[in-house]
């Protein structure tokens, strides 16, 4: 029994179903073995727009739906010991840990502990133009561009060493998704740093959860083809891991979604590049010798995972506020609406362009062609099939100020009165653009602090 | 055995995925058995040029016979990514289908549907 370890996943985006913890902390507590709970909130441009809030008021910057997320089950995890480890920290770690305390004290576990990990923000503290450029970004320019956050993906053992501490629940900032599942892994059966065989089955644990029910029916359902039972109530996923390296993904009983062959092949290549190196701060990990295995309902056995020595280095990401985004729509629906649908995204480029109000722009005819289609319209401009009842035409401009982005969102709305026949349903908006550039920095210019109190000493 | 020409939707699925301006797509045939069709025909070159119109670059793709699966990398693909891009879906996650809107012809026995 003792030889198998838990890890659930509660989060696998900032934005993810705030309910879905439940169950899984539901069935780690029924399955009474040793076990963690992880939450992944942190995409790679989050935690730009959680700096911006933090900005404007020092007690932000973490996950807004973090309180709405542990509210539910951190009474049950504190009794079970069950850790929960997240970056849910994202721009102000600190800030998160206070949120966690002040929920403990009012759910009555005063003396939950809380552990801080911070050392991930080196905005402060690394030159970024000396390091070396990880992902060439070729073209942009960056001389006009504002630095908002640089964060370093740091590993699995500051977390670790949290839990070692007594830490019931872990609060990072930007860590590597996997090293949030490697961590109670590595506390639980004692792998060293450089156990790469031991760290890759984290990794690849890490790797499968990582995106919550992603591995469990979410973005793999396909009506007809892929159908799920229940898609408005997809389990999220858990994993037991052996001693023996043995590695299981399943899901609560009683929900929704599944776990198979599938499922699990869609997110082991998820975001993946070459599947002999797969890239993290603990471990490279190696899937090309990996074979999977059904076991029963909702059951999928992965082996032959393999690790080799982790990157000298660390990767960096800063964002940078750079340029304006404005966006307009507008619709046209009935007889000859691709004809005035045309009409309207020509005229609606030939009005940015006339007025100058931005750097790049293109148009969309969504319903004909918007997502697969390139700046220039090309599907959308050489489509000769049959009329849509109902075409929305899209204008989006990249401008150097938001003003211009706003004049140009507002020309959607001006074909209200100036477009062809029935232009109707007019929405613009204006967003700031973050801009992300990705750097190499040598792991000892990122020093990581770990800090752990009781919740009735953070304040 | 009689070959029917399917889009790759009939018999395969796929995820998209991205870092930067790279887009990652995955391709598993339902059927194992139709593995070595695919191989033979979902090339490189082919997945390049549903994404030629985006200034896509390179395409890679990497075999894992063992799961029954390729990986897809396409480099340029983006158009900036969701960094730059000026698209919906900056990030390229409905890609998948496009590449599934390839067609490759299969025996009609291993057809699950027609």
């Amino acid at each position: 029994m003792s030889d198998l370890f838990l890890v659930g996943n509660g989060a696998g985006f900032s934005g993810d179903r705030v309910d879905a913890p439940i169950p899984v902390v539901r069935a780690l507590v029924q399955r009474g073995l040793p076990a963690a709970m992880f939450f992944e909130c942190l995409a790679e441009r989050t935690i730009a727009l959680a700096q911006i809030e933090k900005r404007r008021d020092p007690d932000a910057g973490y996950e807004p739906m973090l309180e709405r997320l542990l509210e539910p089950i951190l009474v049950d995890c504190a009794r079970a010991g069950i850790p929960i480890l997240g970056n849910f920290g994202a721009a102000n770690p600190m800030a998160a840990a206070r949120c966690v305390a002040r929920l403990a004290r009012r759910l009555g576990i005063p003396e939950l502990r809380i552990g801080v990990v911070t050392g991930d923000d080196v905005s402060g503290t690394v030159d970024l133009s000396k390091l070396a450029v990880h992902e060439a970004d070729a073209g942009l320019d960056m001389s006009a561009w504002t630095l908002v956050s640089a964060n370093a993906y740091i590993g699995a053992a500051p977390l670790a060493e949290a839990l070692a501490r007594g830490a019931q629940v872990v609060v990072a900032g930007r860590t590597s998704d996997p090293s949030l599942a490697i961590a109670p892994l590595m506390h639980h059966y004692g792998w060293a740093e450089d156990d790469w065989q031991a760290l890759a089955l984290g990794a690849a644990c890490g790797h499968l959860l990582e995106c919550g029910s992603q591995v469990t029916g979410g973005v793999f359902w396909d009506p007809g083809f892929k159908d799920i039972p229940d898609p408005a109530n997809i389990g999220f996923p858990y994993a037991e891991i052996g001693r023996d390296g043995s590695l299981v993904v399943t899901k609560p009983a009683g929900t929704g979604g599944l776990v198979d062959l599938r499922s699990v092949k869609e997110q082991l290549l998820y975001e993946l590049h070459d599947p002999a190196a797969y890239l993290t701060p603990d471990v490279v990990m190696d899937i090309t010798g990996v074979t999977l295995e059904q076991q029963g309902r909702d059951r999928v056995a992965l082996r032959g995972v393999k690790g080799h020595a982790r990157p000298e280095r660390l990767k960096v990401t800063a964002c940078y506020e750079g340029s304006w985004l404005g966006e307009g729509e507008v619709s046209v629906a009935g007889p000859n609406a691709l004809a005035r649908a045309r009409a309207t995204a020509d005229v609606l480029l030939q009005r940015v362009k006339q007025r100058g109000l931005g750097r790049r722009a293109r148009a969309d005819l969504i319903g004909i062609s918007a997502v697969h289609d390139s700046d220039a319209g090309a599907l959308w401009r050489s489509y000769d099939g049959p009329e849509p009842p109902e075409i929305r035409i899209r204008l989006a401009v990249e401008s150097a100020t938001r003003d211009d982005a706003d004049q140009a969102s507002r020309e959607a709305l001006a074909m209200l009165c100036c477009g062809t026949a029935g232009t109707s349903g007019a929405r613009w908006r204006v967003t700031p653009r973050i801009l992300t550039r990705s750097f190499l920095v040598p792991r000892e210019m990122v020093p990581t602090e770990v800090t752990v109190r009781e919740a009735r000493l953070w304040n | 055995m009689e070959l029917i020409e399917v889009p790759l939707h009939a018999v395969a699925h796929s995820r998209a995925g991205d870092k930067g301006n790279r887009a990652n797509l995955s391709l598993m045939p339902y059927d194992p058995a139709l593995w070595p069709a695919l191989a033979e025909q979902v090339t490189e070159a082919r997945v390049l040029a549903l994404f030629a119109h985006r200034g896509a670059t390179r395409c890679t793709r990497y075999d894992l016979p063992l799961i029954h699966a390729f990986n897809f990398i396409i480099d340029d693909a983006l158009e900036g990514g969701v960094n730059g891009s000026l698209n919906l879906d900056g990030h390229g996650k409905s890609l998948s289908f496009r590449l599934l809107s390839l067609t490759v012809k299969v025996p009609a026995d291993k057809l699950p549907r027609t």
